[in-house]
């Protein structure tokens, strides 16, 4: 790739190094050509843009892919890295300081299939990530865009698990972190977040009042990489991993049906690019594969608009214990409903209760302590198969993007020790408790 | 009434690189209106054909999303301030 000037189109730029200059280095962004915009197919350079200029739509990457194979990616590092060649990074990212996320493994949840009648299920287990979320995939895509920009600070607003993410990959990259949470968060991701040092900063109000705060300090601020906002085409493309990975682990072929949460949608989106661009470099079959977004309750605008069949989605104040989960205005929500309605999926949503009662049954069937979003994933999964929605028979594959350990208080008072007994045999034969 | 206007960094074209504005109008309607007195080619940017506010385009007045309010009917009390900010954030 030639050497390329930063446009100016949106947001601040990062600032000049020491010799004042602004141009990136060839092969910054690996493969990747430009930036090209969802809505109306305006193209613009790579830049730390996010809105496209001529409609507000949202910036993605496009590519110009050379050909490559399973046995490339097979010889690669047991990281997101492996997949280098289909990322916007460089051929040497290896060589720098990151947090090397991904290649978790898939479960084969024969447990859990026989308890909900599904046949052939997997579980995609995304908290073996270095943070115990999906957010250190994306983190290390938008920290190497962060670096080849010049950024001088590394931050975002957070629901708590891309906190956890940033922070640490701030530490370990040695770059500024500072980090937005709202101020009810649940207190082991405030906890850590900090423990990483950098500064966190909560904000009175919902994750969408931080998330505006941070768009509007992104538009203000040089040198400052907000990973899910101005580098945020950058970030989402490391959930593809996710997509890959699955594909990859299953022997290179798509699942027939994948269960994923829906936050701001970003994620359901790049998994549905992932198995595309799979298909479009041959590395894959092209087989047909349905995907369902999972929402918990008190915050389903998206699961609303796909159930009364519109294309927009009207924003919600959220109510849900699912925090990382409570987006109330997604910004990838319409795309959402393009992805579930094109590939014959759904979007369904869940009550706080049978979040907890899914993660208590993925815990119970296949030993595996789900954060609350793979609670309504689990639970959402079960409610798809009751309902019809989602066919039993089919390779289906569910997600839980993080650790349960996050967020104890969901399911803490419904656990716990089945009696408190005296050290002796005689008490606890008398307790009979198992 | 007179409001003050945050313009986000993709329209400051129209501005002529001011972050922040001021515009007469007692409704987010003829906020925009007044806008577009001042800056040519700007409401268009903020409103689609349909006179709707776009997709990918937050309005707030106040701290409160015009979404939540009454959109484009949404009052503008004296001394308001309207920020317009690029909704394709977060997650």
């Amino acid at each position: 790739m030639s050497t390329s000037v930063l446009p100016s189109q949106n947001g601040p730029q990062p600032a000049p190094d020491a010799s004042g200059d602004r141009r990136l280095r060839a092969g910054a962004f690996g493969n990747a050509v430009h930036l090209v915009c969802r809505e109306c197919r305006a193209t613009q350079e790579l830049g730390p843009s996010y809105a496209c200029s001529e409609c507000f739509g949202p910036l993605e990457i496009g590519y110009d892919f050379p050909e490559v194979t399973r046995a490339q990616i097979e010889g690669g590092p047991k990281n997101i890295w492996r997949y280098q060649a289909l990322l916007p990074v460089p051929t040497d990212i290896t060589s720098s300081p990151n947090m090397e996320p991904g290649f978790t493994r898939l479960i084969k949840a024969g447990n859990l299939g026989r308890e909900l009648g599904i046949r052939n299920l997997w579980v995609k287990d995304d908290s073996g990530n270095p943070t115990h979320s999906f957010k250190d995939r994306v983190v290390a895509v938008a920290l190497s865009a962060a670096r080849e920009f010049g950024s001088t600070v590394f931050a975002c607003p957070s629901t708590g698990n891309l906190a956890n993410a940033v922070a640490a990959a701030g530490a370990r990259a040695g770059m500024k972190t500072v980090v937005f949470i709202p101020d009810n968060l649940e207190r082991p991701k405030v906890i850590t977040t900090a423990v990483y040092g950098g500064t966190l900063i909560a904000v009175k109000g919902s994750y969408d009042d931080v998330n505006r705060l941070a768009s509007e300090i992104a538009g203000e601020e040089e040198g400052w990489a907000f990973v899910n906002v101005n580098v945020r085409p950058y970030y989402a493309e490391g959930s593809k991993t996710l997509g890959y990975e699955v594909a990859e682990q299953l022997g290179w072929r798509l699942p027939q049906q994948v269960v994923i949460p829906v936050a701001s949608g970003s994620q359901l989106t790049k998994v549905d690019k992932g198995f595309s661009e799979l298909v479009s470099l041959g590395l894959v079959e092209d087989t047909p594969y349905k995907i369902f977004g999972a929402q918990a309750h008190g915050c389903s605008p998206v699961s609303a608009a796909f159930k009364d069949g519109h294309d927009v989605v009207r924003p919600v104040k959220p109510d849900t214990i699912a925090k990382s989960l409570a987006i109330g205005n997604p910004a990838d929500g319409p795309y959402v409903l393009d992805v579930t309605r094109r590939t014959g999926g759904a979007v369904e949503d869940v009550t706080d209760e049978e979040v907890r009662d899914g993660i208590q049954l993925l815990a119970r069937t296949e030993g595996v302590f789900a954060e609350t979003a793979g609670g309504v994933t689990v639970a959402t999964l079960r409610k798809l198969v009751e309902s019809g929605q989602l066919d039993p028979d089919a390779e289906t594959v569910v997600f839980n993007t993080g650790d349960g350990l996050k967020t104890l208080d969901a399911v803490a008072d419904r656990v716990g020790p089945a009696a408190t007994i005296e050290p002796s045999y005689a008490a606890f034969t008398a307790a009979a408790v198992v | 009434m007179s409001v003050s206007v945050r313009i986000p960094t993709i329209l400051r074209t129209y501005t002529n690189g001011e972050s922040e504005v001021s515009a007469d109008g007692g409704t987010l309607a003829a906020v925009l209106d007044s806008l577009e007195q001042s800056y040519p080619g700007i409401k268009g940017r903020i409103v689609d054909e349909q006179g709707t506010i776009r997709r990918f385009v937050n309005v707030y007045v106040g701290n409160d999303d015009v979404r939540f309010l009454e959109a484009l009917d949404t009052t503008t009390p004296e001394g308001a301030q309207v920020s317009v900010i690029p909704a394709v954030a977060g997650g």
